[in-house]
């Protein structure tokens, strides 16, 4: 079918591609921008896996469309640590323990960083629903939860 | 789990959507937030030869209010109306049933126009619409009309909106004085579709009777269920346990639940009846404190 | 008891059987040696984004695979058309049987057992019969996946379908169709043994209670699925897998391409999760991926999606359980006899290793001297079974503590006493089940301290505060409940593990090891073993997992034994390295090697850093003599002159072969509130009481258990495969099949014992299952003990509302 040229930001960095139309976003920002950070679980808009940020919002990119881009800025795991400093919740989930095998971090990272900016002081029960969109099978969540408490300058005890 | 081949198409305007609806037919279908149907498309279950993608026609996004009802853009994404203060004040019914829809990175995709158009059995906004009485609006070739939620729904993943048709607007009359309001549903897990759920109103007179119930349920039907004999049961009484249990067992008799994995038609239909009495009753107590609050 | 015990979190050497001080040897007081909570080194890197998962790996010329799989769960074959799919633009290869030869199988049973008389396996491609939904029946090659999908629609199969035997139990049947039939039954496999005298236990009884237990299937899920690239060339073939079993899979698969070892690479990169069906060998796919591989001559990758995962990667937890349990009017267990039927799916490559871990766990921390075990394992059409996160354990916990309950109510006594009286007691270690476990080695408990679990659990949950507020709750109208639950798991089986050390002239130390890492901490838990033998800083130390270039034997990671048997022999490697560092050192200085000290990267002598150290440097005798190790390496290396060793370097390859399996142990404890209404439960309080022996690092440890608790919450009442009578999976999806997320698993809170292990240098136990293993029985404690007012018996797990509502409607209570 006809590609077509697409032309957007990610991690500050504009990109031009032809795609064709039915390359899922996910697929793109992995395979033909080798932004191989975001990670896909399940590919039908449960896991969170691929969670980046559209214009500032987490969104999964398995369930877009890399065509429908055009003129998008997209940032992903990769777009989070600056100079080589990672960022105050990368460097949280480290100093918690909030990751094991890492597969889906990068999601959870990309849904929480927005999050932290509008929630300070969170509960534990309010990050908890805010997880909810992401699957973890290593963790338990109980250290994400610790972590992201950590970042979001929280220690408000139970929720 | 890659999607099939299809041709696609950003229009930027309603009238280039209704050309393609017209060329393409059946073999087109329209994306919106894409939430439910990128799923399918990635496992194969459907094959669309055309997408035609709502995303770039700017005039499908809003949220405003016109004479008694609020009017929402087919596009406008859950989490704007999740957001949007005029909501939150005009109509919180529909405030809070959508903060139950999916989970936060869906509601950033997800759209209005797109929930009502996919009409799933389970799902939430269906149910407030037809409870609350309002209607869409679409457009045709030279022609618009709008549906009432009541003759919206016509079953499983069915509406009366026509193949060539396009939904644009949402109306949602806005709550009236002196009125409650709930939506309470329970699923397996948090975001998950509802094994039942009920959204429902209920206006109070000055003297504390029940002037006015809607009443509508979602998961105990092919389509979101309208609890009419229920809802009119109660006007006129004064609200109390025994008439919404009363409520309640009418809401029983009128469903008619399917089994699946997840649950038997047998406890859908006893949580059809409970939720409707939790319903209530929060419904009660949110007209009771903005009453208590008018007087104090 | 207090000799047996450590408490975790001090710095204490312990004192059990065979270990003098252990403080000097482990580095415990050091603030990265065994015992600390390090932050894990692998963090930057997968916090980045800069992990590297198989799915990770690009290259130009990369081709990549679909399998077309079977949508029946019982049929034959007539025809396989591929014309169509051949044809289309962008296909580089369509395979089906016959194109594979004699490689396409049956492919090697990996563990054969006396007890399974009738071992079938797996093909890479399905030549005739169709046996589980999902098979593989063709494997497709094309330039992107999105057109070997395409292609993979293209290939036309006709099928006659057959007689489907889903169900356990009617499968176990005479006269069931039959999922091989070249066999007269479904029974594979059958399995008789009796400890003591059943019998006669049952005669001496005051009272024989009996039921029927049954846990349903599940699946592992880890989040990122398996997948395969293979990447040929002139002269090797190297392979990427997302294995947790890298070296045995590099061996079985160049024995079966017939290819020399040393040219067949195979990588785990970084693996996202395990827990047990990433240890089975070989899938389909990982004899079609380097098969296409060379017959193209250029790199294949196949990524296996979720919808994929659900039918075509392994599964585990359907047993039937029939019990009897022989009992004393004072609570005391006389016997037990289970007749159990396990659920083997269509084939059985990995032996019966699950239900043999099943009954092997069945005892618990009990004193069990008569018990009697038959169990037959069942040939169904439904995917295959191999071990996932427990292996069995939860279902033999389950029967156990489940019985233990029963015997509370049959005699009035409480919960907790019922189980003190039957406890094992500290002097009596070693504890000899009679049971041969699973590594065909005695199923003999090294250590342990089970009573002062049960106080500990005690104190976490304050018991009686708690059972105050129960009371409390209940007669305020709630439905609370607390269940509790023991258990005893076999864990760190051998037959061994490898490390090498090495010291490079730059002073960076690389560990090698042949197990794969799937989120376990290796970089950081070997790397804190070999610091404290080797006075180094952790981030001198490079950890290197799952490639056979850098360690060519091992056996995997699995059973709890990574940080057991690699760990010691991360100890043992180091230690040697060490002792020879010291010699090289103790010429330099001209003294004795037992004078030397390693720290702070370098080799001292002893004395002389001790005055330098008590003086602070104040009475002018000036720093002591120090050589870094680096230097040491690089004299022990010498280009010319002669070699004053057996051996250039200071590197040792030490291997740990441990001749029977630990045993940790711990206790849970739930507090559940029911809605009888809506019949939804909420975890009020989770709490976890482990003893894994020496905890390497606690934190690490804590993470491991809150995973397991995690996923036993989640085979308690959200995550069951659904099969229908055609052997067709109804929820294939995370939309139907239902993992917890943050909101569904509660708090936990744990606490720790530590009676070290007799049987290895550093005194491990294993972690990586106990969280899961008594969750079903704890959480159908607390809900039963909640609905206690019903009279509902949990005999089923998992649980959903509809089913618990079921219950209640149909119970005796108001």
């Amino acid at each position: 079918m006809s590609m077509r040229p697409i032309s957007l930001t990610v991690n500050g960095t504009t990109f031009t591609r032809t795609v064709e139309p039915r390359l899922l976003l996910s697929d793109f920002l992995r395979h033909e921008l080798g932004l191989t950070g975001t990670h896909v679980g399940c590919e039908h808009g449960v896991c969170g896996a691929c969670t980046v940020l559209l214009d500032g919002a987490p969104v999964r990119s398995c369930l877009a469309f890399a065509i429908q881009m055009d003129g998008a800025t997209i940032t992903t795991v990769e777009g989070l640590a600056s100079d080589g400093e990672l960022h105050p919740l990368q460097e949280a989930f480290q100093e918690k323990h909030g990751l094991q095998c890492g597969f889906c971090t990068p999601g959870i990272l990309m849904t929480m960083l927005p999050w932290i900016a509008e929630h300070p002081n969170p509960t534990e029960a309010e990050i908890r629903e805010a997880l909810s969109g992401n699957l973890c099978r290593c963790t338990g969540y109980q250290k994400i939860v610790e972590a992201v408490q950590l970042a979001a300058g929280g220690g408000r005890g139970e929720g | 789990m890659k999607p099939p081949r299809f041709a696609y198409h950003d229009p930027t305007t309603i009238e280039e959507v209704l050309d393609l609806l017209h060329l393409h037919g059946d073999e087109a279908k329209l994306l919106a937030g894409g939430q439910s149907l990128i799923p399918v498309l990635n496992m194969r279950l459907t094959s669309p030869k055309v997408l035609i993608d709502l995303g770039r026609i700017p005039m499908l996004a809003f949220i405003r209010e016109e004479a008694g009802f609020l009017a929402l853009g087919a596009m406008t994404r859950h989490a704007l109306v999740e957001r949007s203060a005029l909501v939150a004040q005009r109509q919180p019914l529909l405030a809070e049933a959508i903060r139950q829809v999916g989970h936060p990175q869906i509601r950033n995709r997800g759209t209005i126009g797109g929930s009502l158009a996919h009409a799933d059995p389970a799902a939430e906004l269906p149910a407030v619409l037809l409870a609350l009485g309002g209607s869409v609006v679409v457009q045709g070739r030279g022609a618009q009309r709008e549906i009432a939620a009541a003759d919206l729904f016509q079953g499983l993943f069915t509406t009366a909106i026509g193949p060539t048709e396009l939904l644009t607007e949402v109306r949602v009359p806005v709550l009236p004085e002196r009125t409650g309001w709930a939506f309470v549903e329970l699923a397996r897990r948090h975001g998950d579709f509802a094994l039942a759920g009920v959204a429902c109103t209920l206006t109070l007179a000055p003297d504390g009777q029940i002037a006015g119930c809607q009443l509508a349920l979602t998961g105990v039907g092919a389509g979101p269920v309208q609890g009419s004999a229920a809802a009119s049961s109660l006007v006129g009484k004064m609200p109390s346990a025994t008439s919404f249990a009363e409520a309640a067992a009418l809401v029983q008799a009128a469903v008619e639940p399917e089994s699946d994995i997840h649950a038997t038609a047998a406890y859908r239909r006893h949580l059809a009846g409970l939720l409707t009495e939790r319903a209530l009753a929060q419904a009660l107590a949110r007209v009771s404190r903005l009453e208590g609050g008018a007087a104090g | 008891m207090s000799g047996e015990l450590k408490v975790s979190g001090t710095a204490e050497a312990p004192s059990a059987v065979g270990k003098a001080s252990q403080t000097e040897a482990t580095g415990r007081a050091t603030a990265h040696g065994i015992g600390a909570s390090v932050r894990r080194r692998e963090d930057p890197r997968l916090l980045r984004g800069e992990g590297f998962y198989v799915d990770d790996l690009r290259r130009p010329d990369l081709l990549h695979g679909a399998v077309v799989r079977s949508p029946y769960a019982h049929a034959r074959i007539l025809s396989i058309d591929t014309s169509r799919a051949r044809a289309l633009p962008g296909v580089e290869l369509v395979l089906t049987a016959p194109d594979l030869g004699k490689l396409n199988g049956p492919l090697p049973i990996l563990i054969p057992h006396e007890d399974l008389q009738y071992p079938r396996t797996q093909s890479a491609l399905v030549l005739e019969t169709v046996r589980h939904i999902g098979e593989a029946v063709a494997f497709v090659v094309a330039r992107d996946r999105y057109v070997a999908e395409d292609a993979a629609e293209l290939v036309e199969v006709e099928y006659e379908p057959l007689d489907v035997a889903a169900d356990l139990e009617a499968a176990a049947q005479p006269g069931a169709p039959l999922v091989h039939d070249d066999l007269e039954s479904n029974i594979g496999g059958h399995y008789v043994r009796e400890v003591g005298d059943w019998a006669a236990a049952k005669a001496q009884a005051d009272f024989v209670l009996t039921e029927r237990f049954r846990l349903d299937r599940g699946t592992a899920s880890p989040m990122e699925t398996r997948g395969i690239v293979a990447i040929p060339e002139a002269n090797a073939l190297t392979i990427y897998v997302s294995t947790q079993a890298p070296v045995a899979l590099r061996g079985g698969l160049a024995n079966w391409f017939g290819i020399p070892e040393m040219q067949l690479r195979l990588i785990a990169p970084d693996v996202g999760g395990g827990f047990g069906p990433k240890v089975m060998m070989f899938y389909p796919e990982e004899v079609l991926v380097p098969f296409a591989a060379l017959e193209l001559k250029r790199p294949v990758k196949w990524i296996e999606d979720r919808r994929e995962h659900f039918v075509a990667t392994t599964q585990e937890r359907e047993q039937i359980h029939d019990v009897e349990v022989a009992a004393t009017k004072d609570g005391r267990l006389l016997g037990l006899k289970t007749t159990m039927l396990h659920d083997s799916g269509a084939f059985t490559p990995y032996g019966i290793q699950t239900p043999i871990i099943s009954i092997t766990t069945l005892p618990g921390p009990y004193q069990l001297r008569n018990y009697s075990v038959e169990f037959k394992a069942v040939y169904t059409n439904k995917p295959i079974v191999t071990p996932y996160r427990g292996a069995g354990r939860p279902h033999g916990v389950f029967v156990m503590e489940r019985m233990m309950d029963r015997i509370a109510e049959a005699t009035g006594l409480d919960r907790w006493e019922v189980r003190r009286r039957n406890f094992i007691q500290p002097e009596q270690f070693p504890w000899s089940t009679g049971l041969i476990y699973q590594d065909w080695a005695p199923c003999t408990y090294d250590s342990g301290n089970y009573p002062e679990l049960a106080s500990r659990l005690e104190a976490l949950l304050d018991r009686e505060r708690t059972e105050r507020e129960l009371a409390e709750a209940r007669a305020a109208g709630k439905y609370v409940g607390l269940g509790i639950g023991f258990y005893v798991e076999g864990a760190g089986p051998g037959p061994y593990e490898g490390v090498r050390v090495r010291v490079e002239p730059s002073g960076k130390v690389e560990v090698a090891t042949g197990v794969g890492t799937q989120g376990q901490g290796h970089q950081t838990t070997f790397a804190q073993v070999v610091a404290a033998q080797l006075g180094v800083d952790l981030e001198a130390i490079h950890v290197v997992t799952g490639d056979t270039a850098a360690m060519g034997w091992g056996i995997g990671t699995f059973a709890s034994r990574a940080a057991v048997v690699v760990g010691n022999a991360a100890h043992m490697a180091a230690g040697a390295v060490a002792e020879k560092a010291k010699q090289v050192a103790a010429q330099l200085l001209e003294c004795r090697p037992d004078e030397i000290e390693l720290a702070d990267g370098m080799a001292w002598v002893r004395s002389e850093r001790e005055r330098v150290r008590a003086s602070a440097g104040v009475d002018g005798e000036g720093a002591p003599r120090g050589i870094p190790l680096g230097e040491l390496a690089r004299r022990a290396n010498p280009l010319r002159g002669t070699l004053a060793f057996p051996e250039p370097g200071l590197e040792a390859t030490k291997f740990f072969s441990p001749q029977q399996s630990t045993f940790p142990s711990g206790c849970h404890a739930a507090i559940v509130e029911v809605d009888p209404a809506t019949a939804m439960i909420e975890i009020k309080r989770y709490l976890v009481v482990h003893d894994c022996g020496t905890m390497i690092n606690p934190l690490i440890v804590e993470g491991q258990v809150h995973g397991g608790v995690a996923q036993g919450i989640g085979s308690c009442f959200y995550e069951k495969l659904v099969y229908d009578e055609w052997g067709q999976l109804l929820n294939a999806s995370f939309v139907d099949y239902l993992l917890p997320t943050a909101l569904e698993v509660p708090r936990i809170e744990t606490d720790h014992i530590e009676t070290p292990s007799p049987l290895n240098p550093l005194g491990l136990k294993g972690a990586g299952e106990a969280g899961v293993i008594p969750c079903a029985a704890v959480i159908a404690a607390a809900i039963e003990d909640a609905l206690r007012p019903f009279g509902i018996r949990i005999s089923e797990m998992p649980l959903s509302p509809t089913k618990l509502w079921s219950l209640i409607q149909n119970s005796s209570g108001r």
